[in-house]
């Protein structure tokens, strides 16, 4: 494997979207104001094919951060040693500017769940997700940035607010982190907090990436709302605002859309990316 | 209350499993159907990668049936790793042996080929060799040549029409598949794999090839199934699909 040339060494505090394959064509030709696209990083462990021609391709144009989805940091068992050798072995050759994972599970024994399950704010899960952050740092060879979950429900057991939580594991490990903002606005409605008062409880200064996203909107057994984050649609307004809140006090960083169910055309991907750099624009004036 | 990994899971894909205790909302009420979040998340994706996977059986089954046959799949053979690109490794299998599926005994063998078109499009890139190498041995140098096949090189034997379904179910006007055994051969030229069916003989030299016998031995294995095999296309096909990626 060639590798690519390190002409990016960290992403620009400018707009990226997560890639899909059927925008490659269109992201050459026309990026707009995307400066920086992500990847999952298991979409691109495979042994050859289009996927790894195409993000050859990219790289030599964008600065690409590499977004792990498989490693199931947050799992109660050991990290797999064939992930973490994969992880490598991808960053190595492709020397992204930036990579990042889940505090969250999907891996029990053998099985991978395929989702991102939650955890327990508790002094072992702390003490567990510290270990296997250090694991990642050494072995990857490389700070990682590690991204707040949605949260569904929460666990009785918990005795860590998430902001306190995830401020005490970048301060253990020295990792960076990635602050999705409709992450937030979702946990926030859903567990019955304000989505302002985590901005501000969390470690801003450690935040190396911004991702939004759209969601979808469901009630549970009481008929409160219970937002889902799915990734399928625009992000909706109080979610922008709560970017504006987040840049006004973090000051500008790279910020990311996601899109990765009922995929649009590239023009409207690239209109959300078009919002996204207005409010970098806005707190830079 | 704490409420262990092995807990989540155990009700994860068993919806009759209660809700572990210990999982409320922000109210410290019971979640109740919050947990069902996560039960729908995994069972849509994995459903979904196996419509995406298996195009082909989706459409002869019906998107309803494949969803609930890739409903008992994903609970009975979960994914063993994070790469979904090869998740469904044992589906061609598992469908194979159904009882309810019977009456369509070709379907394991489409999975099986879906699944080769699959892992082909994800192997290793390599430089085919020029096909002048071929034509400047002598036949008895070329009889004795081991030839190696690239990595994104796949082919399946089957007692059921499998390329003409494949290809019924695919490509607009194609001919209706006639109930006949074939052989067929996935080559990968750039980055789109191709299945081509071989003709009779063809899954026999190529199983021979596999084996690293010489092209003359393979050429013999072939002859001693089918009587009237022609190497010529099939090595032309080869060629042409740059399948060939070392001689010696």
């Amino acid at each position: 494997m060639l590798d690519a040339t390190p002409r990016y060494d960290r992403l620009p505090n400018a707009p990226g979207v997560g890639y899909k394959p059927q925008h490659f064509a269109q992201i050459l030709d026309d990026p707009g104001p995307v400066e920086w696209l992500e990847i999952h990083a298991e979409n691109y462990m495979g042994e050859g094919g289009r996927p790894l021609a195409q993000l050859r391709a990219l790289s030599e144009r964008f600065a690409i951060s590499v977004h792990g989805v498989g490693l199931s940091i947050g799992g109660e068992g050991p990290l797999d040693p064939d992930h973490l050798a994969r992880l490598k072995k991808l960053v190595g050759w492709l020397k992204p500017a930036s990579f990042s994972e889940h505090l969250a599970w999907s891996t029990h024994g053998a099985e991978f769940l395929n989702d991102l399950l939650p955890l327990p704010y508790t002094n072992a899960t702390l003490t567990r997700v510290a270990a296997h952050i250090d694991q990642v740092q050494q072995v990857v060879g490389r700070q990682m940035l590690l991204e707040n979950p949605s949260s569904y429900l929460a666990f009785a057991e918990s005795t860590w607010s998430e902001t306190d939580f995830l401020a005490e594991i970048a301060h253990r490990t020295g990792c960076g982190l990635l602050l999705d903002v409709n992450n937030v606005f979702v946990s926030a409605t859903n567990l019955g907090y304000s989505p302002q008062g985590y901005i501000d409880a969390y470690p801003l200064d450690k935040v190396g990436e911004i991702h939004l996203g759209g969601h979808d909107e469901d009630q549970d057994d009481h008929g409160a709302p219970l937002l889902i984050d799915s990734h399928g649609r625009a992000v909706v307004d109080p979610v922008w605002a709560l970017l504006d809140h987040t840049l006004d006090r973090s000051g500008p960083r790279p910020t990311l859309v996601e899109w990765d169910t009922d995929v649009p055309d590239w023009p409207v991907l690239a209109t959300e990316a078009a919002r996204a750099a207005t409010a970098l624009t806005r707190i830079a004036a | 209350m704490t409420v262990s990994q092995s807990a989540f899971r155990s009700a994860l894909l068993d919806g009759a499993e209660p809700v572990p205790d210990g999982l409320i909302d922000g109210l410290k009420r019971p979640a109740g159907r919050r947990y069902n979040v996560y039960r729908n998340n995994v069972a849509v994706s994995l459903t979904e990668a196996l419509r995406e996977g298996f195009p082909v059986v989706t459409k002869l089954l019906g998107q309803q049936n494949m969803d609930g046959l890739a409903g008992l799949f994903l609970r009975a053979h979960p994914p063993q790793s994070p790469l979904m690109m090869f998740y469904g490794a044992s589906f061609p299998a598992f469908v194979a042996q159904m009882p309810q599926l019977q009456h369509l005994g070709y379907l394991g063998d489409v999975a099986r080929l879906e699944l080769a078109l699959r892992s082909s499009y994800h192997a290793a890139d390599t430089a085919p060799i020029d096909p002048a190498t071929l034509g400047s041995l002598t036949p008895k140098a070329l009889m004795a040549a081991r030839l190696t096949l690239a990595p994104a090189v796949r082919h399946l034997r089957s007692i059921w029409p499998v390329h003409s379904l494949w290809r019924f179910n695919t490509e607009p006007g194609a001919p209706k598949p006639k109930p006949q055994a074939e052989d067929v051969v996935i080559l990968r030229p750039e980055f789109d794999p191709m299945p081509h069916l071989l003709p009779a003989g063809g899954g026999a030299f190529i199983d021979a090839l596999r084996t690293g016998a010489t092209l003359g031995a393979a050429h013999d294995a072939a002859l001693a199934e089918t009587p009237q095999f022609d190497l010529t296309p099939v090595l032309a096909l080869l060629i042409d699909g740059g399948a060939i990626c070392a001689l010696n």
